[in-house]
């Protein structure tokens, strides 16, 4: 299959998951053009990432997931060994930046533009050192210092810097935000993410499935069923494995659960950070209730660990399912409740209402998924039918409802927020009402040197993992990718019409991961 | 603002003893008075994340809901480590927060407690070993500052967070 004329030839990946095509662009200007022709078609740059294939007699590999109407394209680019240099992807689609900026530290391949300031690499290793490299080795004795990151400044006259972090004043992940004032009024913010980054990628190298679920599963802990199901995908799709529908339907449960969870305690937050601590007290309740039936259904409050590759490493029977149905009444009972409060409260609304605001434009401009993309009006999501695109099982049944608002700001990521813990109430209701008999776990036999993508809707919004199996049959290489890749560079952006004071509340209305995009 | 009172009242206190959360509930209370009856008066906690996932803070942040309501028996987390009594570190620590931890933990007046939290700050369980050290990670906490008491899990629940609070305060009276 081809794509808007281009010459890559894209084969459609098997397995259960999301719509994917695999394609390999011949040169580097096959890769630049088709880049810019998914830009044309309001396509997005989903996820990039790089890897060293030396091993077995090759150069390196630049790979990218884009998005269409139809799916999304997996596509590869072969790089010299002795000179890994490729095309600066930033022009066409300003998401490119970090990404490209996080492969030249892990991997040493690099982007021909002009921003080769470090992203992931903050001093703890040497510059020429890359730990992706399949003769890296241990890492050589060094000292570990802070590097200085070059800023960009602002000029004129009352402008001033103020840092903040690491280390935040509240209970959250740590990343650095330079924001640039004039008196109270935000001129520029800068982030320097990468603090939280644990190596996950080289731990995964070599790593057998289940070892590789437990690591992927931890990416970013509010989402581990997101992470978890996506790299499950990739796994399947190498393997060519289609898990039983029973698996497939209590994933869905499990990620619907996961997405009320995470809302739930968001809508607690947003309400403190705009001082209604009476928000903060009732909706961490109601997710502590909702976390508490977690444990006991499924033997965690987060749903670590329960889904794997193959199937589900957990099972829900009749009475079960009752209890998650009878806990989705009370629920959406008392958050209707709590939504009419919040629209009502004056205080509240003249906080979120025209704040942090981002429009439709320039969410397509940085590629940006999930929640926070959808309060800006766009119709993104994976598990809903749209023109072209067939989502997979399980949503291909359950018809799934978009939740969308139009003005982009706090406001309308709340109104998001409140309209998808009631679609997700609905959907747990249909699943658990129509559950699949049969097997809940299927073998996957390892295919050696096979490759796979999976990509799955969490919470927050595309969630992509990337898998590459070595000659042994064990992960030769895998990319867990978080949408706060995309996100983080939008917050910048939301905060510039506002005050310093706004920030907390901006920054939790996005509610961004630092440790999935850090990795 | 009705609806809001309404709401309030029908929601009652629940942090007093009920009949769903049963024995746990019993628990909580009485991590509570034992660390009022240790200390004598409010604990402030600087919580510092050094490489975890989040679900470690997703956690501590639990603390703080009505069932546990931490704050309401006098334990507060505070925004800077100058106005901390212990600090609640998770991990596993990376390269990138190694330095930030450690002015931390020099800005925190002594007598200081510290807490490790979860199997990679702790460096135990299967995933504390999957987390071990690597090029960007140093290790468990007590690679970097010394740790009074660990709270292993993955995360550690609530309960156990209260648990181990309690025995950093407990350990340090004796």
């Amino acid at each position: 299959m081809r794509f808007h004329a281009e010459p890559i030839e894209f084969e459609r990946q098997p397995g259960s998951g999301a719509p994917v095509w695999r394609g390999r662009a011949a040169d580097a200007e096959d890769w630049l053009r088709f880049a810019i022709s998914v830009h044309r078609h309001e396509g997005r740059l989903c996820a990039l990432w790089g890897s060293d294939e030396r091993a077995h007699g090759a150069g390196f590999r630049v790979h990218a997931v884009f998005a269409l109407a139809e799916g999304w394209q997996y596509l590869t680019l072969d790089l010299p060994a002795d000179n890994p240099v490729y095309p600066d992807l930033s022009g066409i689609f300003a998401a490119a930046n970090r990404m490209q900026r996080a492969t030249f530290d892990l991997v040493g391949i690099r982007h021909d533009g002009e921003d080769q300031r470090p992203w992931l690499r903050h001093g703890g290793w040497p510059a020429d050192w890359f730990p992706l490299r399949h003769d890296a080795g241990d890492p050589p004795p060094w000292e570990n210092q802070p590097t200085d990151y070059d800023f960009v400044r602002v000029g004129g006259e009352g402008a001033h810097e103020i840092p903040v972090g690491p280390i935040h004043a509240g209970i959250i992940e740590p990343g650095h935000f330079r924001f640039t004032v004039v008196g109270e009024r935000v001129l520029r913010l800068e982030q320097r993410l990468g603090y939280q980054h644990k190596g996950i990628e080289c731990r995964l190298a070599g790593a057998d499935f289940a070892v590789g679920a437990k690591l992927v599963g931890r990416v970013s802990g509010d989402s581990t069923c997101a992470f978890a199901w996506a790299y499950a995908d990739a796994i399947e799709a190498a393997c060519a494995v289609t898990p039983p529908p029973r698996a497939l339907a209590i994933r869905a449960l499990l990620l619907e659960r996961e997405r009320i969870a995470n809302h739930l305690g968001d809508l607690g937050a947003l309400g403190n950070d705009a001082a209604l601590a009476f928000g903060l007290s009732q909706f961490f309740r109601l997710k502590e209730d909702w976390v508490r039936l977690n444990a006991e259904v499924f033997g965690h409050r987060f749903l670590m660990d329960t889904i794997v590759p193959g199937g589900v490493a957990v099972d829900v029977d009749a009475a079960k399912i009752a209890a998650l149905v009878a806990q989705c009444d009370e629920i959406g009972r008392a958050v209707k409740e709590l939504q009419r409060i919040y629209d009502a409260h004056s205080g509240l609304q003249d906080r979120f209402l025209t704040t942090g605001p981002i429009d439709t434009a320039l969410a397509q401009e940085l590629s940006l998924s999930g929640m926070a993309a959808r309060a800006t009006g766009m119709l993104l999501d994976a598990r809903c039918h749209r023109h072209g695109y067939e989502p997979p099982p399980p949503w291909n049944k359950l018809a799934v409802r978009p939740a969308t608002a139009e003005t982009g700001d706090v406001a309308a990521r709340a109104a998001v927020r409140f309209a998808e813990i009631y679609e997700s109430l609905r959907l747990i209701r249909l699943l658990g009402a129509d559950l699949p008999d049969g097997e809940t776990r299927c073998t996957v036999s390892p295919v050696p040197g096979a490759a796979g993508v999976g990509i799955v809707e969490g919470w927050r919004g595309e969630v992509i993992v990337g898998v590459q199996l070595g000659p042994d049959g064990r992960i030769a290489r895998c990319h867990p990718h978080d949408p706060s890749w995309q996100a983080w560079p939008a917050l910048e952006h939301a905060v510039l019409r506002d005050i310093v004071p706004d920030f907390p509340l901006i920054n939790k209305s996005f509610n961004l991961s630092y440790s999935g995009q850090d990795i | 603002m009705l609806a809001l009172l309404k709401r309030i009242a029908k929601t009652g206190i629940v942090s007093e003893p009920t009949p769903e959360v049963g024995d746990m509930r019993r628990e909580i209370d009485r991590l509570q008075d034992e660390v009022l009856r240790i200390l004598g008066r409010a604990l402030t906690i600087r919580e510092v994340d050094a490489g975890s996932c989040n679900a470690c803070e997703l956690e501590i942040h639990a603390l703080n809901n009505p069932y546990y309501n931490l704050e309401g028996r006098g334990i507060k987390f505070v925004a800077s480590p100058r106005h901390a009594d212990m600090l609640l570190v998770t991990g596993p620590v990376t390269k990138n927060m190694e330095n930030a931890l450690k002015i931390a933990y020099e800005c925190t007046p002594d007598p200081k407690l510290v807490v490790a939290v979860g199997d990679c700050g702790c460096g135990c369980g299967e995933i504390g070993r999957l987390f071990g050290p690597n090029y960007a990670t140093v290790g468990p906490v007590e690679a970097v500052i010394p740790v009074d008491v660990k709270v292993p899990g993955c995360p550690p629940t609530p309960i156990d967070l209260m648990r181990g609070i309690l025995a950093a305060v407990a350990k340090n009276r004796r």
